[in-house]
This record gives structure tokens, C-alpha cells and sequence, in this order.
């Protein structure tokens, strides 16, 4: 019997101004990506916890990526900055926390850019797919009974 | 006597500083003892867990249990405990969020290897382990196994409150034992005694500006301007990602905070607050014309001053965390 493929589980936080209506564009505009990312929808960046991400990775997401204006682009000044600086930091603690960086992305995407929309989403898909899913706690990790 | 209301006292994983911070009420303890006839203490009484499982159940008023879960053992008295009372108190940082003693989590190989294999002062040529379970001629001799990781003690057991610190403030612990020792009505199940809901920084009497933090410094690199918010001066204080009540002991002496309170009131992660906190207070220059590629770099560059952000942001609420420890 074969496994059944791997399909990932993929949380995408996307800034409404930009990458949202990006992934707007590419659906309308019909570009096909793969549909392993749930996209969550923020006012901006800035907005996004590091709570969320956690959170995210904690109920068993296998990847996390966060889709920001472009630099100097975004509408409440320094937002995809400062979700760049977390992102950046998160990345450390994750990596002590046996999550790689392939499984938490940042990067721009305007809202023309469909096409880089799902060149990303598509991209991460592998990347994740070839990463494996995330490593799981066992269930009876302390107890013994 | 024998009708005063009976107290436990409990240690699981800790260093025996909890017992020292109860000590540590001084004339207070005069008063603690007029309350309760001190029925089960590791630490100071000769009774056994046999004579813990011979009392009738709830039958203890009060249980204090300080530290983690980190063996077979401390799992099984907890239980034992939690049966036998009324009352069940998480004693400071350990118990709460897993301590000092959950940083093993960072580690999923489990302590064994670590210690008795690759210690450089441990030569163990025929690779030899604790175990459960060891038959020699007497017969069979048995230890507590480890847990797969460290856990905080609400994990296992139902923890009526906590209370926070590594170890908690006489003051602290205080304001907490008073109410119940006068019986009065006590805060909403699960909550913490005797500590505040917000942050180290709410009551700490440093002058804070806008911060800007271009390069972190270790403790022993910088002499602090005795005033001014630690933070702002680039030493990593987790004022911002701790609860309150300790009265800022740590800043007010120069020292940063080093998170022993655990995180805020409606705080899940202790990191994850410390990573918004720090994340937006960054001063990597102006970018204006840099790439995406040079913008990071130059995050890096600043982040790069601060060692071991795990083992700084979560010193003492690794096992409490979201994630409770690196990954398999
Ligand atoms: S960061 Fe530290 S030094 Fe600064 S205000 Fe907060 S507790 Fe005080
Ligand atoms: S300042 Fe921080 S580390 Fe120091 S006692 Fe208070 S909470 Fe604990
Ligand atoms: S508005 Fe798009 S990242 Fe801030």
C-alpha cells in the first residue's frame, strides 16, 4: 500500500492593501496556484502577532508565510518593517524550537503582482512538500499510563 | 491542634528555593503556623507519601507544590496531592511555566546522553545508564523514569492558582496565603495570587524614552546609566514580556529582568511577547534604497548581538509556552 501523498497545511497572512488583492488578481486573472495556503487577512503586517505564528505551528500548521507591501510601500508607513523585524527574530527562536526556516516566509507581493503571488505560494508548496510535515509531539509524551 | 486545617508543602522538579522564599516570611511564619498544623514537607518533615495516601481524601486544607514535572515520580505525588486536597497552589516559576528546570525541552534527546555520555568530566566506557528498572542479586531495584519533557504542573493535575517569581516575593506570597489563611473570597479559579496582571515596566520607576536599539549588550559589557530604562540602553530586559509584582526588584538594581514572573495577564507566550516587543524597537538606519535582501541583512546584523533567544525569552516558561519545547 502507498502513503497517501503529503499535502501540506500552509497559514498565509496577507496584507489586505497588497498581497490580498494580489491574490485577487491572480484569481481573477486565473493564474493557477496550488491551494495549500489558507490565506488570513490583516490590515497590514505590522498588524500580525507573533502569537499568530506560534499559534499557528502549534495546532500542526506545516508552514507559515506572511506577504507584505513592498519596502516604502506599505499604508501605515513602517508595518512591513517591523513584521520583517519580528519575522527575522521569530526565525531564531523557531530555529531552537526545531522549526527551519523553509517553513516560516516573508516576502513582498503588490497588489499587481499575481503573477509573483503564485510563483511564492508555489514555491513555498515545494519547498514544504519536500521539508516533510511538521515533526508531531507523541501523544503520550508524559505519561507513561 | 489537631484541628487546625493541615498544609503540604511539595517539591517536584526545583532547586529548593521556593522553600527558602516561604522561609523567607520571617515572623510571618509564626502566623502561618498558628493557621496550619504542617502535615508534608520534603524539605523539613520525616512523613511519607505512605502517610500522605493513608489521610482521607480533600483532607488537606492546603497544598503548596513548587516545581516542574519532570519525573514519573513528581507526576505521581502531584496526583496523590491534588486527591488529598482542598486547595492546590502552583508555587512559583516552575510549577507554573515549567522554570528553569523545562530549558531541558531544548534538548528532546532527554537529559540522559547529555550528562552521563558526553559529559567531558564523565568518563563511561561501558555506556552505562540509569534505568527504570536495574535486577541485581538482592533483587529488583527501581527508579522514577523521566517524562519525554518537562511540563508545568497544570498540565497533569487541576492547579487552583498560581503564584509566580523565581523565586515568589515574600511579600508576594504573602499577599496571597493571607486571604486564604482569613478565608476570605478568593479571585476566580486559575488566577494568580499575589502578583499584578500587567507588566515589569508598569512599576518600574526607570526613565523610558522612545527606543531605537541599534546593538544588544550582554550584562557584563556595559556599566547602565543608573536612570535610564535598561532596555532603551540596549541590555534585554523582559520588563515588557513579564508580569508585575515583584516591584521591579531586578531594573532597580541595575540588572535587566530576566522574565521570572512569566508572562502578562492574557499573555500565551512569553517569546512570542518579547519577539513583538523587541521586533518593533529595532534601529537599522534608513533603507531607503536598499534591497529587500540588504533590509534583512541588516536585521540580522543587529539581531546578531543577541545570543540565545530561547534561552534568554523564555528562561522560565519554556514548558508553559506555545510550544512547549523545540520539536522532535
Ligand atoms: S524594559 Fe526593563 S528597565 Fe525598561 S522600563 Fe521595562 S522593566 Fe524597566
Ligand atoms: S524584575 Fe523580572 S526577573 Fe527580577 S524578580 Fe521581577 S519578574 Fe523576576
Ligand atoms: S499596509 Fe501592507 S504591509 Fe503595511
Amino acid at each position: 500500500m502507498t502513503e497517501p501523498a503529503f499535502e501540506p497545511r500552509i497559514i498565509g497572512f496577507l496584507c489586505n492593501w497588497c498581497s490580498y488583492a494580489g491574490a485577487d488578481k491572480a484569481g481573477a486573472a486565473q493564474v493557477p496556484y496550488p491551494p495549500h495556503v489558507h490565506f488570513v487577512r490583516v490590515m497590514c503586517t505590522g498588524r500580525i502577532d507573533p502569537h499568530f505564528v506560534l499559534q499557528a505551528f502549534a495546532q500542526g500548521a506545516d508552514g507559515v508565510v506572511i506577504l507584505a507591501c513592498h519596502p516604502g510601500d506599505c499604508h501605515y508607513k513602517e508595518g512591513n518593517l517591523r513584521a520583517l523585524q519580528r519575522h527575522r527574530l521569530l526565525l531564531r527562536l523557531l530555529g531552537q524550537l526545531g522549526i527551519g526556516e523553509e517553513r516560516c516566509r516573508f516576502d513582498y507581493v503588490s497588489a499587481a503582482e499575481g503573477d509573483k503571488l503564485a510563483a511564492v505560494v508555489g514555491d513555498l508548496v515545494k519547498m514544504i512538500r519536500a521539508a516533510g510535515p511538521l515533526p508531531v509531539r507523541p501523544e503520550q509524551e508524559i505519561g507513561r499510563d | 491542634m489537631a484541628n487546625k486545617p493541615q498544609l503540604s508543602i511539595y517539591w517536584a522538579a526545583s532547586c529548593g528555593g521556593c522553600e527558602i522564599a516561604i522561609l523567607n516570611l520571617h515572623e510571618r511564619l509564626l502566623d502561618l503556623d498558628a493557621a496550619f498544623d504542617l502535615v508534608f514537607c520534603p524539605c523539613l518533615l520525616d512523613t511519607k507519601k505512605k502517610d500522605i495516601e493513608a489521610l482521607p481524601d480533600r483532607s488537606i486544607a492546603l497544598t503548596l507544590v513548587n516545581g516542574a514535572l519532570r519525573t514519573g515520580e513528581n507526576r505521581e505525588m502531584a496526583r496523590l496531592l491534588r486527591r488529598k486536597s482542598q486547595l492546590l497552589i502552583g508555587f512559583g516559576a516552575c510549577a507554573h511555566q515549567g522554570g528553569i528546570p523545562a530549558l531541558a525541552n531544548l534538548d528532546p534527546a532527554g537529559p540522559l546522553p547529555a550528562i552521563y555520555l558526553e559529559g567531558p568530566t564523565t568518563p563511561n566506557p561501558a555506556r552505562t545508564l540509569p534505568l527504570p528498572e536495574t535486577t541485581v542479586p538482592e533483587g529488583t531495584l527501581q527508579l522514577p523514569p523521566f517524562l519525554g519533557r518537562v511540563a508545568p504542573l497544570a498540565e497533569e493535575v487541576a492547579v487552583d492558582y498560581f503564584i509566580p517569581g523565581c523565586p515568589p516575593e515574600p511579600e508576594q506570597v504573602w499577599k496571597a496565603l493571607d486571604p486564604v489563611i482569613q478565608g476570605k473570597p478568593l479571585p476566580p479559579l486559575g488566577s494568580a495570587l499575589g502578583a499584578g496582571r500587567s507588566a515589569v515596566c508598569a512599576e518600574c520607576g526607570r526613565r523610558k524614552r522612545e527606543k531605537k536599539i541599534s546593538r544588544f549588550h550582554r550584562t557584563w559589557e556595559i556599566v547602565p546609566d543608573p536612570e535610564q530604562c535598561l532596555l532603551d540602553q540596549g541590555l534585554v530586559c523582559m520588563g515588557p514580556a513579564t508580569r508585575d509584582g515583584c516591584g521591579a526588584l531586578c531594573p532597580q538594581v541595575s540588572m535587566p529582568c530576566t522574565g521570572c514572573y512569566g508572562p502578562p495577564e492574557g499573555v500565551a507566550d512569553q517569546g512570542a511577547a518579547m519577539v513583538a516587543a523587541l521586533g518593533s524597537i529595532l534601529d537599522i538606519g534608513p533603507i531607503t534604497g536598499l534591497s529587500p535582501e540588504e533590509i534583512a541583512a541588516r536585521i540580522d546584523e543587529v539581531l546578531g548581538s543577541l545570543p540565545d533567544a530561547a534561552g534568554t525569552f523564555y528562561k522560565y516558561s519554556l514548558a508553559g509556552s506555545l510550544l512547549k519545547g523545540r520539536l522532535p
